[in-house]
């Protein structure tokens, strides 16, 4: 119970930490917006050109796609992120594995409570303004909602983990930051950030379903949208919690090794 | 001075060999990532934006080395809000350089030109299927476009650098027209709606780096908003460009220095 109650520690302290950049914050949602913009306008367009429709998305339930893309990004986090590697390269991550608390724990811990405020601070209005500038889709049934919130935490936790073991080839290469622009691209690419994974020919579909990346963002959207509903979302959400064990007992894995092997470049 | 400067910067990047070929595989990923969204949309309509593939591909292509040589040369001013932070701005401003100078040479990144091979490749692809009229005019558009492309995107580049002065955290703003005019730029332009198409036609003339120049190299008359005939006005929106980022610059170091700094 201690425990557990450390960790939630943890997660409010980097909540009440993220809540205090005001101004990225309000820079986040307007970038995102503009973006948001371009993107509907992309889809739009190749909506119109398909007559009316492309993979199951019309007008509606494409702004849908896009303006809940726009608001996961911060809280999914797929972009890049060091820190653990940082401290790799100094040494501090001696004084890490000394803690009472596990590291990957704490680090999730610290990522939950990071989403959660970015998901509220960056995550609605991006989705009130697609509401009434463009229009959105409501799902047609209300198991998308708690549906979608058990994938969209899954989404974050499979996000962190993955971010977590990048960071943890720190402990075997000087250079990370070439992997960490490596997994940016692909992951990027594959997690239905541009264009949905549904729009993708048979053969990039296959690639991106074997990797996590899709149930990082694309699952989600999914879920939350409505896109699929009831059997077809837990069959969704059942997907990332495979995801999700497979990556945690990979990274418990890596973490074990890694302790056993630290090299510790700071001095 | 600046050679060597310059010069120093390269060698010590070559110095790693692995490392730098997995930064060059990357930055030719940071090229195709974009490209995909365009591959797959012209995968499930034939034409977009009245492009097919082919002509997709050129423009893209056109704007991804303008965006990667602008990138390349000025690229480092993403740097400067933490540059700020820092204090090292400061320092910056005590040597005997232009700031701007010392900005662009701090991090000369090769690994970028990784993304300018993205274009080589992509043009080389489609350039015989697309059957052009080799005139004078045309060769002339493909040459030049990239590098007053080139010149545009670097003005986005210094116009955000300008502002950071004034943003401060707030940097994340300027990625707006920065990073979006560079989507906005690799697209056809007609497929953005009307506010976005002025946006990024009049404002940060994104869509006179690739999109209508390449109308005009391939013949094709583009829309009722976006008609080819612009991209021959590419140099004066190209003036305007750096016209804006000239202002932004000048605000923001006056703004810098002049608070005691």
């Amino acid at each position: 119970m201690r425990a557990v109650h450390t960790y939630l520690l943890l997660a409010a302290a980097e909540f009440r930490r993220f809540s205090t950049y005001r101004l990225a914050i309000l820079a986040g949602v307007f970038t995102q917006s503009v973006f948001g913009f371009i993107r509907v306008s992309v889809l739009f367009a190749a909506i119109s050109e398909a007559g009316g429709t492309l993979a199951g998305y019309d007008e509606q339930s494409a702004s849908t796609y896009v303006w809940l893309g726009q608001a996961l990004i911060a809280p999914v986090a797929i972009l890049s992120w060091t820190a653990i590697a940082e401290r790799v390269s100094s040494g501090d991550i001696a004084v890490d594995f000394a803690r009472p608390v596990d590291l990957q724990l704490a680090w999730w811990a610290r990522d939950m409570g990071r989403a959660s405020l970015q998901l509220l601070a960056r995550g609605i209005p991006p989705l009130f303004i697609g509401a009434v500038t463009i229009g959105l889709a409501l799902p047609q049934s209300w198991t998308a909602y708690p549906l979608g919130l058990i994938s969209l935490i899954l989404a974050v936790s499979i996000s962190f983990t993955v971010r977590f073991l990048v960071n943890l080839i720190a402990f075997w290469t000087l250079d990370v930051r070439g992997f960490v622009n490596l997994y940016l691209v692909v992951g990027s690419s594959l997690c239905g950030l541009l264009v949905p994974v549904h729009l993708f020919p048979e053969w990039l579909r296959i690639i991106a379903y074997a990797t996590p990346f899709p149930s990082m963002l694309q699952s989600p959207i999914d879920v939350l949208s409505g896109y699929v509903l009831d059997a077809a979302a837990v069959a969704v959400v059942g997907s990332q919690i495979a995801w999700l064990v497979f990556l945690v007992g990979f990274a418990r894995l890596v973490q074990w090794r890694a302790a056993h092997r630290l090299v510790v470049q700071g001095g | 001075m600046y050679r060597t400067i310059i010069g120093s910067r390269v060698r010590s990047q070559l110095a790693y060999r692995a490392s730098f070929w997995l930064n060059v595989t990357t930055s030719i990923g940071v090229g195709l990532v974009e490209f995909v969204e365009l591959y797959v949309i012209l995968a499930n309509v034939p034409v977009f934006g009245g492009l097919n593939l082919r002509q997709a591909a050129l423009v893209y292509a056109l704007a991804n080395a303008a965006f990667a040589f602008a990138d390349l040369v000025f690229g480092q001013l993403d740097t400067m809000p933490s540059y700020l932070r820092l204090g090292r701005l400061e320092v910056m401003l005590v040597r005997p350089m232009p700031l701007m100078l010392q900005l662009i040479t701090s991090d000369f990144q090769l690994r970028r030109l990784g993304r300018v091979a993205i274009s080589v490749v992509i043009i080389m692809v489609v350039l015989p299927g697309l059957d052009l009229q080799y005139t004078p005019a045309t060769v002339y558009l493909l040459l030049i476009t990239p590098f007053i492309g080139a010149a545009i995107y670097a003005a986005f580049f210094v116009t955000a650098g300008g502002l950071q002065f004034f943003l401060i955290s707030g940097e994340e703003f300027t990625a707006a027209f920065v990073y979006g005019g560079g989507y906005a730029g690799h697209l056809p332009g007609s497929v953005l709606i009307t506010p976005l198409q002025v946006l990024f036609t009049f404002v940060f003339p994104a869509t006179v780096t690739a999109y209508l120049p390449g109308l005009l190299i391939m013949g094709l008359p583009g829309s009722e908003f976006l008609p080819a005939w612009l991209g021959w006005f590419a140099p004066l929106f190209a003036a305007w460009a750096w016209l804006l980022a000239g202002l932004a610059w000048r605000a923001g170091i006056r703004r810098f220095t002049g608070a005691g700094g």
